[in-house]
Formats: C-alpha cells, sequence, structure tokens
C-alpha cells in the first residue's frame, strides 16, 4: 500500500464507530476532573489503581459481554453465571489434594459450560438470546440455591484466587489488572486479525450473508457464548478472591453495568460494530462514575436518579441512532 | 422538478437534474444505475431531502420533508423496495394509512372490502384480504403493493421497477389499469430496465445520466440503441458477447466428467425428478415462469434445504449438500450468487474488502490468523479484474451502486476459485452497462472451465447467455433448448407447457 | 400461494399463541386446583388473582413496546415506584384517594413519557435507555420510601383484594376492565395498528407513510400506565410501599418471560396483550403448583428456571419442519 493510501485507511478507521470511543474516552477525562474537585486524593495514584483494580473484575465480564453483542445478542445468564464461578472455585477449594487445586479451572469450566448451553440454544434451536438466557440465569440461581441451601456457603477461596484478586506483584500494580490486560490483549488479537473475530462481526452484520457464504455461524456463537459464560465465572472466581468468600447474588449488580459499559464504549447492541478499546473505556467510565457518587456521599435515592441520567447524557452525546430509518 | 441536487458524502448523486411529467401521460425514466433515476424518485417521494432544488406540483412550489407529506399531495410511489409489512394482512397493508374508521376506531370490514375492490381493479382474483401478506410470493406482493398504491387515489404515481417480479401475464393486467388510469388524467412516471416494457406503455421519455439530465423525447423517436447509448454514453452494439461454436467440451465416456450432475433430485414437492449435467465450461440456463423451482433448485444445490432425494455429483464424484459448508470442494466447490444480494450476498456495514475475502478466509489464513497482505493482494486483484467502481476498498460496502454490489458478490466468490458457479437472477435491478460486463465475465469464466447455472426471469439473458436453457414447470423439467433452439417463442411456450410449435 | 382458507381459518391462525398460552394456563390451573386442599374455592381463587393480575399488568406494559420490536427495561422500576407513591398518597377521604389513584396514574404516565421521549426524540436504544430510566425511577421510589412504610386507607384496599360475591376477584375485574377499556380500542385504532407495523418492518412503515414517532411514543406512555395501575394494585395488597430493587428486576425480567410465553414475538409485529395475559398467568401457577405438590421450597428456583427452558424450547420444535435451512436465518 503507498504511503497516501496507508493515511487515508487509517483517517477511515478514525473516523466512524471510533468516534464514541474518543468520546467515552473523553468522558473518562471529565469524570477524573470532577472527582478531582471533590477530593484532591482522586488523582492519587493509590486511588487510581485501586479503580482500576476494581474496573478489572467488571472489564472481564465485559470482554464476553462484547463479543456476545457484537454477534447482535445478549446474556443475560451473567448475574448467576458469576455467583456460580465464586461458588464453584470455593466449593472445590474445600476439597483437600489436587482436586483443591484445581478449584480455578473447574470454575470457568463450569461457566463455559453454561455459555455453550447458551450457544445451542440460541443458535440451533433458535431461541431468542434474550430470553434463553434469562432461563439458564434462572437455573443457575436454581442450582446455587440447592448447593447451598439458601445460606450463604462457608467455602473460603484459595490463596491462588486471593493472588490474582487482591496482590500487587510488579510494580505495585494490582494482579487483577495484569489479569484483565492479558485478557484484552488476546480479545483485541483475536477480533482484528483472526478469521473468527472477523466473522463475530460479519454474523453481527448479517447472519444470512454469512450462512450463504459458507460461514459456520453455529459453531461461532457458540464458542462466543462460552467465552461470555467463562469470563463470567472467572470474574466470580476474582469476586470470591477479592472477598475471600462467595456470597449469594455477587453476580446481580454485575449485569447492567457490563452491558452499560460495552454500549457507552460505542458498541451497538444490535450487534456489528464496537471495538474492545471502547469497551475499556466504557468499564472505566463506569468504575468511575460509582466511585464518585459512593465518595460523594449522596443518598442512595440520589446516586440512582444520578446513574442514570448521566448515562442517558452520555448516550444523547454519542450514542444516538442515525436519523430517519435504522 | 428543477435544479435538484443531491450529495451523499463525497458522490454527487444528482447535479442540477429535472423532470416535467405531464397529467394524462406515462413518462418512462431511464438509466444506468448511479444516474440518479433512483434518488429523483425518492426526492419527488419525500423520502430524501434534496440539498437544492424546486418541485412543483401543478404550478405551486411543494415541499416534501417526509413521505407523508408527498402522500397527502397525492404523490404515490411504489418502489422496488417494497413497502408492506410482512405480519399483517392484505386488507391492513392496503389501508394502512388512511383507513376507514367508525367511532374512532378501524372499520375492518369497510377496509377489507377497499382492499378487494382495489385488487379486484388489478384483474386479481386470488388473494384472500385477510391473508397475512408474510405468505405471499413475491410476485403476488408485489401485485398487493400497487394496489394499495392505487387505493390513495393519486394524482401521481411512481412505479419504480414496480412489475420486476411480476410475469407477464400481470404484467398485461397492470398496464391495462395504467392505460385506464392515464386516460383518467393521472400523471405517471415509470422507472425499469426492461426496454420492451417501455416500449409497450410510455407516452414520453427521459435519460438520465451521471445524475443529470441528459433528454426528453416522445417514445418511438429514438431507437433502442440509441437511448442506450445515451444512458451508457459509449458506443453500444450488442450486450452480449458472442457465444462460441460447438459444446463447451466433448461429451461422452472419452471426455472429461460433467462438472455438475444432478440424478433424479425431489424435495418436498416443489422439486420433482430433477435430472441434468453441466460439463466444464458450460452456460446451463434455468427458465420459466415465475416460482417453478427455479430458486429452490438453486438452494438445493447449494445445501441451503433439508430433505433433498436423489443424487448431485460435482466431478463424478458424489456429494451430500447438507449445508453451505459442504460445497466447499477440493476441486473448487460451488458458489451461490443470491437472489438478494443487499441481505443474502453482502455484510452491508462492513467494507467493500471485508465482504470480498469473506468466502476466502480459511484460504487466506494461517492457523486461524488472517495474512493481511495476501488477503490485500487477493483481494485488490479481484476488484480490478471486475472493475469494481468504489471510493476506496476500505469504504462500506452499502454506498456502491447495485452494480457493483453484485459485482463484490461475485468477486468474493471468485477468491474461491469455484468449480461450479450457480446465479439466481444476478442482473435484477442492474443497469445495461453494467449487465454487459457481468455477461462477458460470464463467458470468460466459462471459457476458464467453470460450469454456470442461470436462472433468469429475463428471457433475453436466457438467450444470449447460455448453450442450453432448462425450462421448470411446477418443479419439474420440461423442456431442454439447445444452441439455436433457444429462441424467445420456445421458451415463453416451454414456460407455459405448451407442446413446441417452431422447428429449432 | 394462498390456501383456501376461511376467514375463522385466518383468525384462527392469527391466534395461535394466545390460544396455546391460555390452553396451558387452564391445564395448570385446573392441576392446581384438584390437589388443593382448599379446591375450587373463592380465597383460593382470590389469591391466585392477586398474585398473578400483577404479573400480568407489568407484562402487559412490557408488550407494548416489544411489539414496535423495542423494549421497555423499566417496567418493575415504574411499578415498585408507584407503589411508592401510592403508598403516600392513597389516604384519607374518598376524594383525596380519587386524587390519589389520579396522581399514581398520572406518574406513571409521566414515566411512560419519558421513556417515549428519550426512545424516540433522543433516538436511543430503547434497551440502554429504559435501563437507565429504570434506575432514575427507582431512585425516585428510594426518594419516596427510604425505608418501607406508608399510610394506606384498609376499607380500600380490602376492597381492592376482595372478592366480590366471594367469587370473583376485584383485581381480576381490574385487569378485565384496563384490557376492555384501554386495550381493545388502542388495538383497533390506527396508532395501535401503526404500532404492529413499526414492528414487522419499521422501514416499509416509514415509507408508507405511518406516524411511527407518534405510534412508538404512545406505546412507551401506554407502558408506563399499566405498570402504574400495577403499582397502585401492589399496594392494596401489601398495604405499604418499599422501594425493593430486587422486586424490580425480578418483575421487569418476568414480565419479558411472560410476554414471549403468550406468543408474542420479542422481534415485534405479532401478538398481543390477551396472550400475554395468559403467560403472565402461567409463570404465577408454577409456583403455586410446586407449593400445592409439597415440592422443596430450594427447589423452585431450579424447577421455574427448567420449566422456562422448555417452554421457550418448545417453539424450536416448529424448527422440524423448516425444510429452507436458508429461512432459519434473518
Amino acid at each position: 500500500m503507498t504511503g497516501a493510501a496507508t493515511l487515508r485507511a487509517l483517517g477511515a478507521r478514525l473516523r466512524g464507530a471510533d468516534r464514541a470511543v474518543l468520546a467515552a474516552i473523553g468522558c473518562n477525562v471529565l469524570l477524573l476532573i470532577a472527582g478531582a474537585l471533590y477530593d484532591a486524593n482522586f488523582l492519587s495514584l493509590d486511588y487510581l489503581l485501586l479503580q482500576l483494580q476494581v474496573a478489572s473484575f467488571l472489564g472481564v465480564i465485559a470482554t464476553g459481554v462484547l463479543l456476545v453483542v457484537l454477534l447482535g445478542h445478549i446474556d443475560l445468564s451473567i448475574p448467576w453465571v458469576v455467583t456460580l464461578g465464586g461458588m464453584m472455585s470455593t466449593a472445590t477449594a474445600g476439597h483437600t489434594g489436587i482436586v483443591g487445586s484445581l478449584a480455578i479451572p473447574v470454575a470457568i469450566a463450569c461457566g463455559a459450560g453454561f455459555g455453550i448451553a447458551n450457544g445451542i440454544g440460541v443458535a440451533y434451536l433458535r431461541v431468542p438470546s434474550m430470553i434463553f438466557t434469562l432461563a439458564t440465569n434462572t437455573i443457575a440461581q436454581g442450582l446455587m440455591v440447592v448447593h447451598t441451601g439458601g445460606f450463604a456457603p462457608q467455602d473460603h477461596a484459595t490463596p491462588a484466587m486471593h493472588f490474582l484478586a487482591v496482590e500487587r506483584t510488579i510494580p505495585g500494580i494490582p494482579n487483577a489488572v495484569w489479569v484483565w490486560a492479558a485478557l484484552g490483549g488476546a480479545t483485541v488479537a483475536m477480533l482484528r486479525r483472526t478469521g473468527f473475530g472477523r466473522r463475530i462481526y460479519a454474523i453481527g452484520n448479517g447472519e444470512r450473508a454469512v450462512y450463504l457464504s459458507r460461514g459456520h455461524v453455529g459453531r461461532v456463537v457458540i464458542a462466543c457464548f462460552a467465552i461470555s459464560g467463562a469470563c463470567s465465572a472467572f470474574a466470580g472466581v476474582l469476586l470470591a478472591g477479592y472477598s475471600t468468600k462467595a456470597y449469594q447474588a455477587m453476580g446481580d449488580p454485575y449485569l447492567l453495568s457490563a452491558i452499560a459499559a460495552v454500549v457507552l464504549g460505542g458498541a451497538n447492541i444490535l450487534g456489528g460494530r464496537g471495538s474492545y478499546l471502547g469497551t475499556v473505556a466504557g468499564v472505566i467510565l463506569v468504575t468511575l462514575l460509582q466511585s464518585i457518587l459512593s465518595i460523594a456521599q449522596i443518598s442512595d435515592a440520589g446516586r440512582q436518579v444520578i446513574y442514570g441520567t448521566v448515562i442517558i447524557a452520555m448516550l444523547l452525546a454519542y450514542g444516538r441512532r442515525p436519523k430517519g430509518v435504522s | 422538478m428543477e435544479g435538484i441536487s443531491k450529495h451523499y458524502g463525497g458522490v454527487r448523486a444528482l447535479d442540477g437534474a429535472g423532470l416535467r411529467c405531464a397529467r394524462g401521460r406515462i413518462h418512462a425514466v431511464l438509466g444506468e444505475n448511479g444516474a440518479g433515476k433512483s434518488t429523483l424518485i425518492k426526492v419527488l417521494s419525500g423520502v430524501v431531502r434534496p440539498d437544492a432544488g424546486r418541485i412543483e406540483l401543478d404550478g405551486a412550489p411543494v415541499e416534501l420533508r417526509r413521505p407523508a407529506d408527498a402522500q397527502r399531495l397525492g404523490i404515490v410511489s411504489v418502489f422496488q423496495e417494497l413497502s408492506l409489512m410482512p405480519d399483517l394482512t392484505v386488507a391492513d397493508n392496503i389501508g394502512i394509512v388512511d383507513p376507514p374508521r367508525r367511532w374512532g376506531m378501524i372499520d375492518a370490514r369497510a377496509q377489507r372490502r377497499r382492499a378487494e375492490a382495489a385488487l379486484a381493479r388489478l384483474g386479481v382474483t386470488d388473494i384472500h384480504p385477510l391473508a397475512p401478506v408474510r405468505d405471499l410470493p413475491l410476485s403476488r406482493r408485489q401485485l398487493v403493493e400497487i394496489a394499495k398504491a392505487l387505493a390513495r387515489d393519486p394524482k401521481l404515481l411512481i412505479l419504480d421497477e414496480a412489475t420486476s417480479a411480476l410475469a407477464a401475464a400481470d404484467v398485461a393486467s397492470v398496464f391495462g389499469v395504467l392505460r385506464a388510469l392515464r386516460d383518467q388524467g393521472l400523471a405517471i412516471v415509470f422507472i425499469s430496465h426492461r426496454m420492451h416494457e417501455i416500449d409497450e406503455i410510455a407516452d414520453d421519455c427521459s435519460v438520465f445520466r451521471n445524475g443529470r439530465h441528459v433528454a426528453s423525447f416522445a417514445a418511438g423517436e429514438r431507437t433502442p440503441n440509441q437511448i442506450i447509448e445515451m444512458m451508457i454514453g459509449r458506443d453500444y452494439d450488442s450486450v452480449f458477447p458472442p457465444r462460441p461454436p460447438g459444446p463447451a467440451s466433448p461429451a461422452g465416456p472419452d471426455g472429461p466428467p460433467p462438472a455438475l450432475q444432478v440424478t433424479r433430485l425431489s424435495w418436498a414437492g416443489r422439486l420433482r425428478d430433477i435430472s441434468f449435467e453441466v460439463r466444464p465450461g458450460e452456460v446451463v440456463g434455468l427458465g420459466g415462469l415465475d416460482g417453478q423451482g427455479q430458486r429452490e433448485l438453486l438452494l438445493a444445490l447449494f445445501g441451503a434445504v433439508t430433505g433433498v432425494t436423489g443424487e448431485i455429483a460435482v466431478g463424478g464424484k458424489r456429494v451430500v449438500l447438507s449445508s453451505p459448508r459442504a460445497t466447499r470442494l477440493p476441486g473448487g466447490g460451488i458458489a451461490l450468487v443470491p437472489e438478494d444480494r443487499k441481505t443474502e450476498g453482502l455484510m452491508l456495514a462492513m467494507s467493500v474488502r471485508d465482504n470480498l475475502s469473506f468466502a476466502a478466509l480459511d484460504q487466506l489464513s494461517r492457523l486461524g490468523v488472517i495474512d493481511r497482505g495476501a488477503e490485500q493482494s487477493a483481494v485488490a486483484g479481484v476488484a480490478e479484474l471486475l472493475r469494481i467502481r468504489s471510493d476506496g476498498l476500505d469504504g462500506p460496502v452499502a454506498a456502491l451502486s447495485g452494480g457493483n454490489q453484485q459485482k463484490v458478490v461475485i468477486g468474493k466468490w471468485l477468491l474461491t476459485r469455484p468449480q461450479i458457479i450457480l446465479l439466481a437472477d444476478p442482473t435484477r435491478g442492474i443497469d445495461v452497462g453494467t449487465k454487459q460486463e457481468l455477461y462477458q465475465l460470464l463467458r470468460r469464466l466459462a471459457a476458464e472451465r467453470a460450469a454456470l447455472v442461470l436462472h433468469s426471469t429475463d428471457y433475453a439473458e436466457l438467450i444470449g447467455c447460455c448453450d442450453r436453457v432448462l425450462i421448470l414447470y411446477d418443479g419439474a423439467i420440461v423442456r431442454e433448448l439447445e444452441g439455436s433452439a433457444i429462441t424467445e417463442h420456445n421458451i415463453v411456450a416451454a414456460a407455459h407447457n405448451l407442446p413446441a410449435g417452431e422447428p429449432a | 400461494m394462498t390456501g383456501r382458507r376461511s376467514d375463522l381459518g385466518y383468525w384462527l391462525a392469527a391466534q395461535r399463541g394466545p390460544l396455546a398460552a391460555a390452553a396451558l394456563f387452564a391445564a395448570m390451573f385446573a392441576l392446581f386446583v384438584a390437589k388443593h386442599p382448599a379446591g375450587l374455592s373463592g380465597s383460593v381463587v382470590n389469591t391466585a388473582a392477586n398474585k398473578g393480575v400483577l404479573l400480568a399488568l407489568v407484562a402487559m406494559a412490557q408488550t407494548l413496546p416489544v411489539l414496535t420490536s423495542g423494549l421497555d427495561l423499566s417496567v418493575g422500576s415504574v411499578f415498585v415506584m408507584t407503589n411508592c407513591l401510592a403508598s403516600t398518597t392513597l389516604a384519607g377521604t374518598p376524594v383525596q384517594i380519587g386524587l390519589g389513584i389520579a396522581a399514581v396514574l398520572g406518574a406513571g404516565i409521566a414515566c411512560g413519557a419519558i421513556n417515549g421521549l428519550v426512545v424516540v426524540v433522543g433516538r436511543l436504544q430503547p434497551i440502554i435507555a429504559t435501563l437507565a430510566t429504570g434506575a432514575i425511577y427507582q431512585g425516585i421510589a428510594l426518594w419516596l420510601r427510604p425505608a418501607p412504610g406508608g399510610d394506606v386507607h384498609e376499607g380500600f384496599a380490602d376492597f381492592m383484594t376482595s372478592s366480590l360475591h366471594d367469587a370473583v376477584p376485584v383485581s381480576l375485574l381490574i385487569l378485565i376492565a384496563t384490557v376492555v377499556v384501554i386495550w381493545l380500542p388502542y388495538r383497533r385504532t390506527a396508532l395501535g395498528r401503526a404500532a404492529y407495523a413499526i414492528g414487522s418492518s419499521e422501514q416499509a412503515a416509514y415509507m408508507s407513510g405511518v406516524p411511527v414517532a407518534r405510534a412508538k411514543f404512545a406505546t412507551y406512555v401506554l407502558a408506563g400506565l399499566f405498570a402504574a395501575v400495577a403499582g397502585l394494585l401492589l399496594t392494596c395488597v401489601t398495604e405499604s410501599g418499599e422501594a425493593n430493587a430486587l422486586l424490580a428486576g425480578s418483575y421487569t425480567l418476568s414480565s419479558i418471560a411472560a410476554v414471549v410465553l403468550g406468543g408474542t414475538a420479542l422481534y415485534g409485529g405479532a401478538g398481543g396483550v390477551i396472550g400475554t395475559i395468559f403467560g403472565a398467568f402461567v409463570l404465577r401457577t408454577i409456583g403455586d403448583l410446586l407449593f400445592v405438590f409439597d415440592m422443596d421450597a430450594l427447589s423452585q428456583p431450579l424447577f421455574l428456571g427448567v420449566v422456562l427452558l422448555v417452554s421457550v424450547s418448545l417453539g424450536s420444535l416448529r424448527l422440524l419442519r423448516v425444510k429452507r435451512r436458508l429461512d432459519l436465518y434473518r
């Protein structure tokens, strides 16, 4: 490619969907300024790293959500698959010997299993993803209620889980952030450089055309839901590591935050458009917003209202559908 | 309309275009896709707002900001993309705006009577007003669309490719109604790519090219060739490249096995006992009336249907096509250029490059990772070969004209080097210039030993492109025409399942 | 080609979904009544109706935006918020109670209008827009009732939750009245039909000159209204107001399930409120059935989930009949 053509291509990339990403990054900056105005400590390195750590948990979940949303689907089973991940890992950790050390893989496998079930229901049974994942969410909840007898489980997290979630190695950055970064890097590479990633965008843009172009729609859908389930379960593992315990409904707050993060990052909820960079910006944005609201010592009621209003304001700024009919 | 201009990004769709249509006249608008006819019509219908220009209706200037504005003024349009709601009934669709009312609510019985009257006026008897539009085949839907337009009592009726899916008999009834309405003083603007239709119905013609008005004249003042030359702006001899004489490759046990051999193929009562073969380098056409199984046959040959009985053999070897993925075969496989390029052939929001490389992704990747360099050169190569005109390969494919979009669909398949290419009405809604390019492309692909199966609703195409033509009737092959026996008379006769009257 | 079908044949084909849901509910309720020690008594019917009608109303609210292929994830929050509002206004003289009812319904309409503005004028995707407005309404609920409580006129509440002649629950009558007075007329107006048109093909509706913006806005407003009626009823049932976020979330998600069970497609364009009502009743009866069959309370959520999964997958059986695989992909 000639230099001029390269520049033109770059320009084309920067325009379009990435405008939303730039807007999301801009909003993040605004939030940081707002927080700093309230309390100077907001911009301290310690506090920012803490924010990143908390954001990592949401970020892991949002990774899976992004893939599913790119397909044009939605995964409402996140709340209880997260809880499933937390509880399965701590329960496995309760066993001694080799089984006990498999806590994390077991939890991830359980999440992936639910994801595969979701994928089969959506891709082969052709049930709308919203309703199918709603049903699997209820089943996951049912399984966990039976498993724990309705009480908070007494199992503890493994040292490994704690290490990943809480400890800091080099150079003072929480491990959770490294975990998120690794996951994110792999996802970006997958989306931009592999055929699998290309097919994800294609399915979100036109399933019919993909089918008639010899694309394997079913396999890609199942894989994405499996990844989403695995990510949710893994996030549950990290959360359990963070609090050293799993608890009922630990995944509930994350569903809406994850969807908000992905959409605020510029992804189209109907599929086909979105980038991981945008999701990262969206995750940080949601985390910062929630932190500011809790620091500012506004009542519960006020927090909710402001949270909702800010999201709408941001969406009105850069998340609108084009004029005329879609 | 005067001085109408419209930009879409860097593309000038209309550049000071104008149109004058008088009452009681049928005015045909001609031009290639990209010439601006569709945009001009959309401006007139209120779907699109012009950047500049004036529109006057009956001498009074009007402003059309949305389709409802145009409709209130009596401008009614019938577009190629139908404006029917599939889940609603025929009666609901016809009466969707301004239905008959009683106490504020819709009077269903009066609405149904209105629908029946509208359909009867078109001579249609086999559409039940309570049937959901979803259940109707495309040709019936077009009739409902026309009935809906007529029920609005228009002052100006615009028909954009409104008869493209209709059989000859239906077209005749519609034209009868149009002539009657014209005699009552209705002004009609008619767009079609079918010259014989324009010959039959038009009083006046206007030609557009590159967003500008080229000429207007009364019908009959110019020859078809002159008109086409005005449309494409260059010398124009014949649309179709010459067919090579003789069979494409020797048949019989000494020659290579046929590229495609179909034996007693049946499916769901829609296809009955179909047997034929296609040799490498041959172009076989599928003709016949609309809805006789041609589309289903192509889908069956591509693995997009289940429950197929009978045998399909590619290159002499039997294959079982359980899904489109099974069409990927060592010798090159089978490719399908589908009927609806926008929803079945392309991912509209993605770039031209991504669309072109999509079917060949596996070949362009190593261990799942796409080889950008290989993709680049492959895509550039095929875009060059097909002369795809676009604003850079990274732009969205939705911005291309219909003809160029179809080239992208074909290009996508060419990258997989297919052995057999199935084409479902590939030139529907495409301008003459690109059609010519496509015909030459088909001939070239045949010369390179690909086997082509071409379904077309345009018998001129079947005559001009094909070495052999199979006519389908009610899901079975009723006639096979070869070489000089492929004539309009034979095709039409066979399509109606009449015995052949003319010697070959 | 269109087959030779009678008018009745076409009508029946269109009502397939609601009829199936109604049949399923009838079967389940019969089973429940048969197994219940008290049988088909007035009190059994009354309790079942009060619970079922609440979900039915919220699900009715959800049905309307779904018809236009939109969604309203704030119905649960409006439900809870109007409950909290009602717990402050449903007291005093009959005139005051009347004004209180009007205020609550007005609040519901206002919420619906806000949703409509954000989706139609703001041109935001309904999923995320109503998610955000839901948070706002939840916040308002918390502001109205930081802690559960309230002052509700006992006589009024008792009446609303009672049964006339010990047989016909008042709540059921309210449901029927809502359907007859609001839904049926709406469905037969041009605006109501426009909602179906938009869900079927928004592009085609726009090109045909259908007032897309107005029709969509109306669906969100009506949704708010229905949710407010539900909130009013909840206040009568619990005789208090509580800003329960979990309840709001659970009702929102259950309303989506009820809509699907009742035969309305999530893609819009087909279905209706009648089917949804039966879908809601089915969901509620599942819980009752488990109780009556002495199933372990702990297994309830699991059983509910499995039943939901199976019932939505049942629709996939028709896939076996689809011969053109291509048609499976939208």
